[in-house]
């Protein structure tokens, strides 16, 4: 049955702004960007959101949810006490346009720092060989639907904007580990990540992982993963002498 | 209010919003508990370490194993060596200590639940940590985390060590086979959960074929990565099950040792 709900939103451009209070009708069934919705139908109709389908798939109504980074089309009401007052926030990652939108170029821009799929020379489209097994890794990855929550909630960036310029986040830390983790990828991916995507300012303490909507392991199998074939490159001494062994007796 | 256009600096400020986080639930409940157990097991084996009564007859306490030392009596040392020769007069733990020690200190979970708990970077996730600055593992020491494969390569053979143990201890206390006590079943159920947690590591999965690209021309280690990745998906809770079952052990061991604990099926 329906009810009242309480409900803060973050009101303000450009980042300043404040905390509205707004009480506001609830029907069984509804998730946040219903509530949100209604909002802006009755009581503030120049409320800003951004959202798309509704349905969990294209990753553009990243909120945040009583402090929690969350899809606001995928969040149940019936998941809260009646009594709760929900507050309702922006990407704190991010700079603000208005309200609850934000603007996430910095993610755009460093997509467009990792350089593309490089298959070797000698090899034409349609003559790839791979099974199953070889693409199954990073098939995983490929199920993210770009909402940033995990760059987002990331530390190393969320409380430290001065980080920005020299780490990638998680999303396109993942999209590096994939890349490298493809049989048919040539260029160097484990150098960059450490040096140039800031792989290392990760403390795999798993923020990403837990706010993904699409459960994507990011952590244990893509961050941890590509940290380990850094390791291969730069830190173990083992692997290394056996490079310079190998590389020579092979000429 | 001003007109937000694409140029409008305004743009490039994130939302002033002065708590620390706006989260509602017990978010502190996790790292106060992460903390209090890692305590736990620091403190006790800091007790354990210095404590002298590491045999029972047939059981050896895991903090103790493997002995290496002279002082070890004959029953306690691995195939009765002792390459540490009488000029060691230290508690024999102390000179394994620092491989299983290591390992968990480098352990990818374990740096996880120590970065939260500890040094609360972050505490929990959307909770600001307090530090001004952070480079993460970018460098020392931090950076030093790297050679947790190495501890990896000692801790399975510890993790072996510590399997003999318990098959040993299904001797009785003059030798013969056949014994089946409370600490046999202890040693036995902690030596396969140290395994589970050994073998679960995140470098065991990279060694076996985490590093390689192509599974299909490897079939055998493409198996084994298969069989660590199921036990990597259960790292955490196998570190936390391996930690408690060591020190339950060893806190057996020294009991029967010391004689509190002296039932017939002991
Ligand atoms: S695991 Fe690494 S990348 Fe993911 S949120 Fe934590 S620090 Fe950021
Ligand atoms: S990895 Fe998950 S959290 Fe990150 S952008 Fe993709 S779907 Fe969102
Ligand atoms: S509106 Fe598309 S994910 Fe929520
Ligand atoms: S032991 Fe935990 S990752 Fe290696």
């Amino acid at each position: 049955m329906g009810y009242k709900a309480k409900f803060r939103v973050w009101r303000g451009e450009g980042g300043e702004g404040r905390l509205e209070d707004f009480t506001v009708e609830v029907n069984e069934g509804e998730v946040v960007l219903d509530v949100i919705h209604r909002l802006q139908a009755t009581q503030a109709p120049d409320l800003a959101v951004r959202w798309n389908c509704k349905a969990g798939k294209c990753g553009s109504c990243s909120m945040e949810i009583n402090g929690k980074p969350r899809l606001g089309c995928m969040t149940r009401m019936s998941t809260f006490e009646e009594t709760e007052t929900i507050t309702v926030t922006p990407m704190r990652t991010f700079p603000v346009i208005k309200d609850l939108v934000t603007d996430v170029s910095f993610n755009y821009q460093k997509a467009r720092e990792i350089p593309s799929f490089t298959p070797p020379k000698d090899v034409k489209p349609g003559e790839y060989r791979m099974q199953q097994i070889d693409v199954e890794r990073s098939q995983e990855f490929r199920k993210c639907i770009e909402c940033f929550m995990c760059n987002n909630v990331c530390h190393v960036i969320r409380d430290h904007d001065e980080n920005k310029p020299a780490f990638a986040g998680p999303r396109f830390l993942m999209r590096i580990a994939e890349l490298d983790m493809h049989p048919y990828d040539v260029a160097d991916r484990k150098d960059s990540a450490q040096n140039e995507h800031g792989l290392g300012y990760c403390n795999i303490t798993k923020c990403c992982t837990e706010v993904c909507p699409e459960h994507i392991k990011i952590t244990d199998n893509a961050l941890i993963p590509m940290k380990e074939r850094v390791v291969d490159r730069k830190y173990d001494p083992l692997v290394w002498l056996g490079n310079k062994i190998f590389k020579r007796s092979g000429g | 209010m001003t007109q937000t256009t694409a140029e409008n600096p305004a743009r490039k400020q994130r939302a002033q919003i002065k708590v620390r986080t706006l989260r509602t639930d017990r978010w502190w409940l996790a790292p106060a508990l992460t903390f209090t157990g890692l305590m736990a097991f620091l403190v006790y084996g800091f007790w354990a370490i210095f404590d002298q009564s590491y045999l029972a007859g047939q059981y050896i306490a895991p903090f103790a194993s493997p002995c290496l030392a002279t002082s070890c009596p004959e029953g306690a040392r691995l195939f009765g060596l002792a390459p540490f020769g009488d000029w060691y007069t230290l508690p024999p733990g102390l000179l394994i200590l620092g491989l299983p020690g290591g390992f968990r200190l480098t352990c990818y979970y374990y740096r996880k639940s120590y970065y939260r708990s500890f040094w609360l970077s972050p505490p929990a996730c959307s909770v600001a940590e307090p530090h001004g600055k952070y480079t993460g593992e970018t460098r020392l020491p931090l950076i030093i985390q790297n050679i947790h494969r190495y501890f990896f390569y000692f801790a399975a053979i510890i993790g072996l060590i510590l399997t003999y143990d318990a098959v040993l201890a299904f001797r009785d206390k003059d030798g013969n086979w056949g014994h089946v006590g409370l600490g046999t079943i202890i040693l036995v159920v902690n030596a396969i959960l140290i395994l589970a947690y050994t073998f679960g590591c995140h470098s065991c999965r990279h060694i076996t074929a985490g590093r390689l690209n192509h599974f299909s021309k490897h079939p055998i280690r493409y198996k084994a990565w298969t069989f660590v990745s199921k036990l990597n998906a259960k790292h955490q809770q196998f570190a936390w099950a391996s930690m408690f079952s060591v020190m339950i052990a060893d806190l057996y061991v020294r009991l029967v040792a010391k004689g509190i604990i002296n039932f017939p099926f002991a």
